[in-house]
């Protein structure tokens, strides 16, 4: 046993030596630092792609925090504009980050979006003993006063979570969105205690964030934002059934270069449509709390222009951007 | 008796030999990674999941093997604050206050096993509160909304005056600059860049580690510089070494007493081990009769920093299993690292996952044994640290201080920063204005003002809302406590006096 980690940890030091090595193998950077979303999708889609035979070499990760994505994605655009063997990590956070032009001015013409193959879905979560026991009577609250309501979310005012909340009161009819109450914490989890705690009166986040309290059975889900029931949660009813049109994931992709040719990035696409098909994929998804969701290529480029235009202007709305 | 074999069977997972061997190995990184300046517990840590992957541990390996680093880091972060003045990370900012004095004494060696002994007793208790209260302690976070966390911070500030200097206004001073310095970076509550100046290398803020090893070790260099390492604070004496078993036993309150407040600063989500080392040394200070030597040597104020931060460690775990909330940067590391491993941390790990939750624990409790036996016979390698002259010393210092901030973002402008991180603390130094405050300025800084804008949100501005619990008042009484008292008791207890440092 103790042979077998001994060996395994030579092993890892040639593998790093010759992964440093090998120059004509593909790139993957994570624009964070080890552990998040970026760094799992980076790791993740990498491995499969090369465990499938989508590409010919490993995808070697490098990780490039700062600016919340904004370092990679200028290092990208100024630097590797051209560079074919380039792929890059982007999740909803990125879309939400170029609509509030929060890269330094950079657009998302900048780069070519890839696609994205999971997601994890927008809820709206309140305490067990909660009032609320839909997403209309919640709404219904708000719209009746909305001092009465604060919602918590895992990001900042006017991040993707706020957002979420904005447009569910958009499609119900109420427009006074500044009056909305709203407070960003550092994450998911921290949310949810607060709201337990009966500090604010609802919750919005991920699916996977909440999963755990949903099973202890300290929360409620009201709804969440998908066009269909997720598999596994099935009680729990999507916003669009109660009448709110609204479709909110938090998409887990990749995008590319500008400056490279229409091939490469047929070929990338064509790769990460392989993995986002693959049954590795899938078991991963399943194990990351993550829910179906594929829309690769030219098709996720028109729905994401939608998607930024929709987010600018309710930044513009709310005065997070002028 | 039902935690009993369950922890058995934790032990019966995490005592193979390999994981033994990985215990070992991650304590010894740990101990390093802790001991270097700009490398943190939760940079260490993060460095290493990598390597965890790449090895191709199972679960309770990869567990195993980071928290023996982030243990090991924890210990190991005391030990430059002793010997050099230089906190190796965040938490062992306050152990430089009478550490370092201790060893300039000549009694570096008992320094270092007191504090060893403080870090295992902290870390020890904190793992068997843990053990037998996680569940019920994780409700506590629930009490806890903005107003409870504002209240906290302000007591940490209101007790700042009289702890890092014997100026009370000068310490104002730079506690008011460290929160200025915390303002830069993105707003949370709008999402505003403030004071970026269009950086985008400022959109996150400045790190702590930053202004930690700006401030501690590169203004060391510059005073080195300017008196030709005459006069230079390195260079401490030698001592005999023993176990300092008289001092050891004169603290045993004091550890105690650390151990619990550092343990509760480290189950609330918002305050973390800092916070917990620096309340448990405030409270010391004020709860002591003879309180005069602090700040020059005593050894109370070693251990009861050491204990608290250890003691926060552990605590910062409750919520991270029983929650999924991170209480600290290295818990939300290793929050991670639970995720990578399709191990989904919250109010059902304990039932859903025992080996994982048990294991885990199990492996606490190895890695703490394993960090006393390695590090009281590791002192007299330490302390030879000291004999190697100023000259060859403090370049190296400087060389690993950059490598440290470099593998921070691998920017180089960090390292522009860091060097006026250091002029300015030079200049400071020079005025006699402690930095100490300045630190804890920048950590906990965006931590207060986004819970007082958290509350005012959820009031509608109504300024009430800060005193609507019973928590909220108790804290309020004590900052107001804490700050008023040292103004009337001072002309009783002693006459202010120049920093000597």
């Amino acid at each position: 046993m103790l042979k077998t980690v001994v060996k395994r940890l030579a092993a890892g030091v040639v593998l790093s030596v010759g992964l440093a090595g090998a120059a004509s193998a593909a790139e993957c950077i994570a624009p964070a630092n080890p552990g998040g979303g970026w760094d799992f999708t980076c790791r993740t889609i990498g491995k499969i792609m090369y465990d499938i035979g989508a590409v010919d070499e490993p995808i070697q990760v490098t990780n490039m925090a700062g600016g919340g994505g904004g370092l990679a994605f200028a290092h990208v655009v100024n630097e590797r504009n051209t560079d074919e063997d380039l792929i890059v990590a982007a999740s909803s956070a990125t879309a939400t980050r170029l609509a509030q032009n929060k890269y330094g001015g950079a657009t998302y013409k900048d780069v070519r979006f890839l696609g994205a193959i999971g997601a994890d879905p927008g809820v709206i979560v309140v305490a067990a003993d909660a009032p609320y026991q839909s997403l209309t009577d919640l709404l219904d609250a708000v719209k009746a006063d909305p001092t009465s309501v604060t919602f918590a979310g895992g990001s900042a005012v006017g991040g993707y979570d706020h957002l979420k909340v904005l447009m569910a009161l958009g499609r119900a009819g109420f427009d006074d969105i500044r009056a909305v109450k709203y407070i960003g914490l550092d994450g998911g989890g921290d949310a949810i205690t607060q709201a337990i705690g009966g500090h604010v009166q609802a919750v919005t986040g991920d699916m996977s964030e909440v999963v755990g309290f949903l099973k202890s059975g300290d929360v409620r889900v009201l709804a969440v934002f998908t066009d269909d029931r997720i598999p596994g949660f099935d009680d729990i009813p999507t916003a669009k059934e109660q009448g709110i049109d609204v479709v909110a994931v938090n998409w887990r992709g990749l995008y590319v270069p500008k400056g490279i040719s229409e091939e490469a990035y047929q070929k990338w696409s064509d790769a990460l449509a392989a993995v986002g098909k693959s049954d590795e994929w899938k078991a991963a998804m399943e194990a990351n709390g993550l829910a179906p969701f594929f829309k690769v290529g030219p098709e996720f480029e028109g729905w994401l222009a939608g998607v930024i235009e929709e987010i600018a202007q309710l930044s513009r709305d709310i005065g997070v951007i002028q | 008796m039902e935690t009993l074999s369950l922890l058995a069977d934790g032990f019966s997972v995490a005592l193979t030999p390999s994981n033994l061997f990985l215990a070992v190995v991650g304590c010894i990184l740990g101990t390093v990674i802790g001991a270097l300046p700009g490398l943190g517990p939760s940079n260490g840590v993060a460095i290493l999941i990598p390597l965890a992957f790449s090895l191709g541990l199972d679960a309770t390996a990869a567990l195993v093997l980071m928290t023996a680093v982030y243990y090991g880091a924890m210990y190991g972060g005391r030990i430059s604050s002793i010997l050099l003045n230089i906190p190796g990370d965040e938490p062992a900012l306050m152990t430089t206050l009478d550490g370092y004095p201790m060893a300039k004494a000549g009694r570096a060696s008992d320094a270092l096993v007191l504090s060893g002994v403080a870090s295992f007793v902290g870390a020890f208790l904190a793992t068997i509160g843990l053990i037998l209260l996680a569940p019920m302690l994780a409700r506590i976070a629930f009490l806890f909304g903005p107003a409870e966390y504002f209240a906290l911070y302000l007591l940490a500030f209101s007790t700042l005056g009289g702890i890092a200097s014997n100026n009370q206004a000068k310490a104002a001073i730079a506690a008011c600059i460290g929160l200025g310095i915390s303002m830069i970076g993105l707003d949370n509550n709008t999402g505003i860049a403030r004071l970026t100046m269009g950086e985008l290398h400022l959109m996150d803020g400045v790190d702590f580690l930053v202004a930690i090893v700006g401030l501690f070790a590169v203004t060391e260099v510059f005073v080195f510089i300017e008196s030709h390492g005459k006069n230079s604070a390195l260079g401490v004496k030698l001592g005999k070494i023993t176990i300092p078993v008289k001092d050891i036993l004169r603290c045993k309150w004091t550890m105690l007493r650390s151990t619990f407040i550092g343990f509760i600063a480290g189950v609330l989500p918002g305050a973390g081990a800092s916070l917990g080392s620096f309340m448990a040394y405030s409270a010391e200070k004020s709860l002591v009769r003879d309180n005069s030597q602090f700040g020059k040597g005593d050894v109370r104020g070693v251990a009861a920093p050491e204990a608290g931060n250890n003691a926060a460690a552990g605590g910062a775990l409750v919520p991270m299993l029983t929650l999924g909330v991170p209480g600290s940067g290295t818990t939300a590391v290793l929050l991670a690292l639970l995720m990578t491993l399709n191990i989904t941390p919250g109010p059902t790990l304990f039932t859903d996952r025992p080996d994982v939750v048990w294991g885990l624990i199990a492996s606490l409790l190895i890695a703490n044994v394993v960090l006393l036996l390695l590090n009281v016979p590791m002192v007299r390698l330490f302390v030879h640290i000291l004999s190697v002259p100023p000259w060859v010393l403090l370049p190296g210092v400087t060389m690993i201080s950059f490598v440290g901030i470099f593998s921070l973002s691998g920017s180089t402008f960090d390292l522009l920063l860091m060097i006026g991180f250091g002029a300015m603390g030079f200049f400071l130094r020079k005025l006699d204005v402690p930095t100490v405050p300045i630190i804890l300025g920048i950590l906990l800084g965006n931590n207060m003002e986004d819970s007082l804008r958290r509350a005012m949100v959820i009031s509608g501005g109504e300024w009430t809302y800060l005193f609507s619990s019973g928590i909220a008042i108790g804290l309020w009484v004590a900052a107001v406590l804490g700050f008023v008292a040292p103004m009337f008791l001072r002309g009783k207890i002693r006459k202010p006096q120049a920093i000597t440092d």
